[in-house]
């Protein structure tokens, strides 16, 4: 089955997504990344998802599925790199993917995942 | 309005509602549409396979690349033969859903495109049609 890779960088969890994903393949890294969580006892989570042209309603779903679940475990998750015409076309859509912290670039990503691990 | 280029896809499995979004990529960009506007169609286009998919149980993408006094379009048609929508002004409702969705697929995607056409009745299946313009 379908997977995308999750990688460990001490107490952060990585994943960059660079496939055009079927919904399947979204729930997949929604599980994976719960059971990584829990097993690594990580404290943040960064998504980097400047390879996606599109965003949908399920993904965006997905993404805030993560970062809530990840929230109720003692994880942070900052979502990283969306592409200006994604998040026009996301507004537009009417998601505006609430409680999900982002950033602009991976290295403001990690910075504000590295914050938020030590104020928590 | 004349016609330039048409074809039909099937939308049955999840799969194809990637498949789906990449065809309308395609076309959009050979039609030089700018990349907002790619985006937005494709984002459309995905919303309303899906819905084929799940809710309808399956159907095709007609696309058709239309060519109109100094402007050329992509219209596309989700077909499916499933149980129809008993209440489209419901239907149309911000976060509405019948599934476990999120119910932003159809009126999303109207909200994405230029023109759209919404086809259903109870058990005759339902036809979406959307046509963004360059």
């Amino acid at each position: 089955m379908d997977r995308i890779p999750i990688l460990q960088m001490g107490e952060y969890l990585l994943v960059t997504i660079q496939v055009d994903m079927h919904d399947q393949l979204a729930l997949n890294l929604q599980e994976d990344l719960s059971e990584r969580i829990s097993r690594t006892s990580a404290k943040g989570v960064l998504i980097d998802i400047s390879a996606l042209d599109m965003v949908d309603s399920f993904i965006g779903r997905m993404i805030g599925t993560i970062s809530g679940l990840s929230r109720i475990m003692d994880a942070q998750t900052v979502l990283v790199g969306m592409q200006p015409s994604v998040a026009i076309t996301l507004v537009e859509l009417g998601l505006t993917l609430p409680g999900v912290s982002t950033a602009l670039n991976v290295e403001r990503g990690m910075q504000k995942l590295r914050d938020r691990v030590e104020r928590s | 309005m004349n016609l330039r280029s048409s074809g039909t896809q099937p939308v049955r499995l999840e799969q194809d509602v990637v498949l789906a979004r990449q065809t309308a990529r395609k076309l959009a960009t050979e039609l030089g549409m700018r990349l907002i506007d790619q985006t937005k169609l494709v984002t459309a286009v995905s919303e309303l396979a899906r819905n084929t998919v799940v809710y309808g149980g399956g159907g095709d993408m007609d696309w058709q690349v239309l060519d109109d006094i100094g402007r050329v379009g992509l219209r596309l048609s989700f077909r499916d033969q499933g149980p129809g929508i008993p209440d489209i002004r419901l239907a149309l409702t911000d976060g509405w859903t019948s599934g476990g969705g999120l119910g932003l697929g159809l009126t999303g995607a109207r909200r994405l495109v230029d023109e759209f056409d919404l086809q259903t009745a109870p058990g005759e299946g339902t036809c979406v049609t959307i046509t963004r313009w360059t």
